[in-house]
């Protein structure tokens, strides 16, 4: 399994604007690169990133060959409740891969 | 000793109403020794000095696993011989390279790592600059963060480290530089948008976002060698880790930075 860093405050307070930042890894190959011999270096890349807060989503992201590899994704949200952020990120060849943090808001 | 001589000469060189460059590369003097963190823009420093924001961090984490998984006919881990890294390897980045007393030459981190499970796991040594080597060295160097870098002094290892200044100075290539016309005499000034810098060795292996990926030291080398248009050393040749040696030797005092981010 890939490694992937989350950043999530681990204590917010009510309506709080916190921001979360992700780092997946995979190289984020573009298919626009061709090997020594000619031959297409085939495309494998994220093409999304889904944040989930306790079922409902908050963010989304749809990624294209220009991202840099392992990427990494900053944004914000309001703190409401205490509860579980679901991450996911999809890509080329069947990538799929999930990560989660907790928060808890007073 | 130097200073005198040099005013002497100077005035020689005057009076016989010649004006010379100094032909003699000047070392950088200590004071003024600065890492490559310091030549970077905000956006490149605060992504080093974020854990989560690093992708240097990555490859520690893939080279935990690595440190805890057993590899090799003997069924060892890293972890199985050195216990906890935090630990054990904690200041050993920065003193290496070091000598190995069994093939009478210095080694480098990388090497001590696949000396370690040719001897002890009777493993198949990891390829230079693939990830596993990349990621398994940057989690042994990441156990020295914040360390001075402390060159070993062995004495076996000394005429090693003088070889690696004299290559240091020595010019080469089409384009007839030696490291010290940049790294010395220029550091301060410019490369096309570039900083040039003063080739310190203290993050390495650096996540350099022009690579999109962690690579070692002897890897920038090697770009510096392909940049002079000089003929190539191949990976884990002495020649590098003589180079390795001496840019240590230079960088005595300053923190590790691993995994540094350079751009």
């Amino acid at each position: 399994m890939p490694s992937v860093l989350i950043n999530v405050p681990k204590k917010a307070k009510s309506g709080d604007v916190i921001e979360i930042k992700t780092l997946m890894s995979h190289i984020m190959e573009t298919g626009y690169r061709h090997t020594t011999n000619g031959k297409v270096i085939p495309r494998d890349i994220i093409t999304s990133f889904t944040c989930r807060f306790e079922g409902e989503e908050v963010f989304r992201a749809d990624f294209f060959p220009a991202t840099a590899a392992n990427p990494f994704i900053s944004f914000f949200t309001t703190a409401s409740k205490s509860g579980k952020f679901d991450f996911e990120w999809i890509g080329d060849n069947g990538f799929s891969e999930t990560g989660s943090a907790n928060i808890t808001v007073e | 000793m130097k200073g005198p001589i040099t005013i002497v000469m100077a005035s020689l060189l005057i009076a016989a109403g010649i004006v010379l460059r100094p032909l003699i590369a000047t070392e950088i003097p200590t004071a003024e020794r600065r890492s490559g963190y310091t030549f970077m823009g905000a956006e490149t420093r605060a992504m080093q000095d974020d854990d989560t924001a690093n992708p240097g961090m990555l490859g520690v984490l893939d080279g935990e696993a690595l440190w805890n998984s057993r590899a090799g006919s003997a069924g060892k881990s890293c972890a199985d011989c050195h216990q906890d890294a935090k630990s054990s390897m904690k200041g050993v980045a920065a003193r290496y390279p070091a000598y190995d007393k069994v093939q009478g030459r210095p080694v480098n981190l990388e090497q001590r790592i696949n000396l370690c499970r040719a001897r002890h796991q009777e493993a198949e040594p990891l390829p230079y600059e693939k990830h596993d080597l990349l990621a398994l060295t940057a989690f042994v160097a990441e156990q020295s963060r914040g360390m001075p870098i402390t060159p070993d002094t062995t004495a076996e290892l000394q005429p090693f480290v003088a070889k690696g200044r004299d290559l240091f100075m020595h010019r080469q290539g089409q384009l007839n530089l030696a490291c010290t016309n940049c790294h010395d005499d220029n550091w301060d000034k410019h490369l096309a948008g570039s900083a040039v810098t003063q080739a310190m060795p203290n993050g390495y292996p650096i996540y350099r976002l022009e690579w999109q990926s962690l690579g070692s030291l002897q890897r920038r080398l090697r770009n510096c060698i392909t940049g002079q248009r000089a003929q190539n050393y191949d990976f884990g040749s002495v020649e590098l880790v003589e180079l390795e040696l001496y840019l240590m030797s230079r960088a005595r005092g300053m923190p590790i930075e691993t995994p540094a981010v350079r751009p």
